[in-house]
């Protein structure tokens, strides 16, 4: 059985930040729940920072422990673990805002996300070529039409076609096609948040 | 907002809300109702079935999506999941590992674990490692969560919460060690890319019925049902005005 106690904070403190949703900011009579409802997500800001924090220290530990395993030990983790000792040490002494430690810092993560980047592009390259392989189905012949039809459209290459309008309608398919799916996507999390909010869900144990 | 667009806002919600209380209530439930067919969760069933039994791991990776975030009802989906995937897999020899992007989500899978361990009566399975952060950006979670699919043994990844197009790189490395993948995303490119790199791939709302589909409970089952109602009073609603778009009255 979960803790009671904290299914009624959350629900308590929910219900308070939902309702503060619906009350217009001019409104004078309700400033009350919009004064507690900013305090809470305030609050929330804080535990949400600690948390990252938490995190990112359990994060290192398990590295730790994979790195000095009997079995199979994780060698690489000893570059991550020196990377965060020395970025953590040099922004406690620097401070995160001082210039330098940010270039230094962006001098490593920048070209290391664009080297991953890279290889999202060869990986998707990769992955629409073997669709036809992976999926044989009329919905997979669609998708790699679709996506071959909007990408010529969007790529420009055919702006000389855009004073038809039924180019203008096709360049209009994505967008109300994404809507669709944000209409359930958004329908979907309404429900998922009130589930939270009916202590269906609880993902905590209190 | 004004106070117009605040109250049918909260008619919504209560609508919402009302259903999903109706039809958890045991009255509702006596008729017996079916789900819609969908392959990929038919194939996921069989594939925590097959883990559970060859005593291989299963990798639940639940996105970057703060839990403060807008985005976080798919962070709140895999939770669900993840809870349900660690009750069914209890008797397996390797427990389930779940790895995230953002330091409060580890904090509640390790608690989701935690709790689904005390349901199924084996606290002692739970260990605190089996919730990571991975890495606290989108690319440092995604290098972050790659070793976990290349070296754990795992045969079943379920790729479930907010991404962006770099999840493409936990598709392929899932396919390169030839196990089943499952991914299921809020985005639209997350989604897009999904669909042409994993195994299976739920496209829209289809991920927010993934717990009810895991048997989660009769709340998930009501909810879907909300759900389905809720999308045909839109489908009435965008018909409607588009009739009197035709008639030329605009609201």
């Amino acid at each position: 059985m979960r803790s009671p106690v904290a299914t009624a904070i959350a629900i308590g403190f929910g219900l308070i930040v939902l309702i503060g949703y619906f009350i217009p900011a001019d409104s004078e009579k309700l400033q009350n729940i919009l004064t507690i409802r900013s305090i809470l997500i305030g609050w929330a800001v804080v535990l949400a920072a600690v948390a990252a924090l938490v995190g990112v220290f359990n994060m290192l530990f398990v590295n730790i422990k994979h790195m000095v395993a009997k079995r199979n030990p994780d060698r690489y983790g000893f570059v991550l673990v020196l990377a965060f000792l020395v970025t953590f040490v040099a922004g406690l002494w620097l401070g995160p805002g001082n210039s330098d430690y940010q270039k230094a810092v962006l001098a490593v993560q920048i070209p290391v996300e664009g080297a991953l980047m890279g290889l999202v592009a060869i990986t998707l390259t990769v992955a629409g070529l073997r669709l036809a392989q992976r999926r044989k189905t009329l919905m997979a012949g669609v998708f790699a039409v679709s996506a071959v039809v909007f990408l010529l459209l969007a790529s420009g290459l055919l702006g000389m076609l855009s004073d038809f309008p039924v180019i203008g309608f096709i360049q209009r398919l994505p967008i109300a096609g994404g809507r669709g799916i944000l209409l359930g996507i958004a329908l979907g999390s309404l429900t998922a948040g009130l589930r939270v909010l009916l202590a269906a869900d609880r993902p905590y144990t209190g | 907002m004004n106070w117009l667009s605040s109250i049918i806002g909260l008619l919504i919600v209560l609508a919402a809300a009302g259903m999903i209380l109706g039809f958890s209530l045991p009255i509702a439930r006596r008729t017996k109702r079916t789900f819609r067919y969908i392959p990929a969760m038919q194939r996921l069933r069989r594939a925590l079935g097959l883990a559970v039994e060859d005593g291989s791991r299963l990798h639940v990776s639940l996105g970057k999506a703060s839990i403060f975030s807008p985005t976080n009802a798919s962070a709140l989906v895999g939770l669900a999941t993840l809870e349900r995937i660690a009750q069914m897999s209890s008797v397996s020899d390797r427990p389930p590992v779940a790895t995230s992007g953002d330091g409060t989500l580890s904090i509640l899978s390790q608690d989701t674990m935690r709790a689904a361990y005390r349901i199924a009566n084996a606290p002692e399975l739970f260990d605190v490692e089996r919730g990571r952060l991975a890495g606290p950006t989108p690319l440092s979670y995604i290098a972050g969560t790659l070793p976990v699919i290349r070296d754990e043994r795992v045969s079943t990844n379920v790729l479930v919460g907010n991404f962006g197009p770099e999840v493409a790189l936990l598709a392929e490395a899932s396919d390169q060690q030839d196990a089943f993948t499952l991914g299921a995303s809020d985005s639209l490119a997350a989604q897009a890319v999904l669909y042409a790199s994993s195994e299976e791939t739920l496209i829209g709302e289809e991920l927010f019925a993934l717990p009810a589909y895991l048997q989660a409970g009769p709340t998930h089952q009501a909810s879907l049902r909300a759900q389905d109602i809720l999308r045909w009073a839109v489908v009435g609603l965008i018909v409607l005005a588009v009739l009197l778009s035709f008639l030329g009255i605009v609201l």
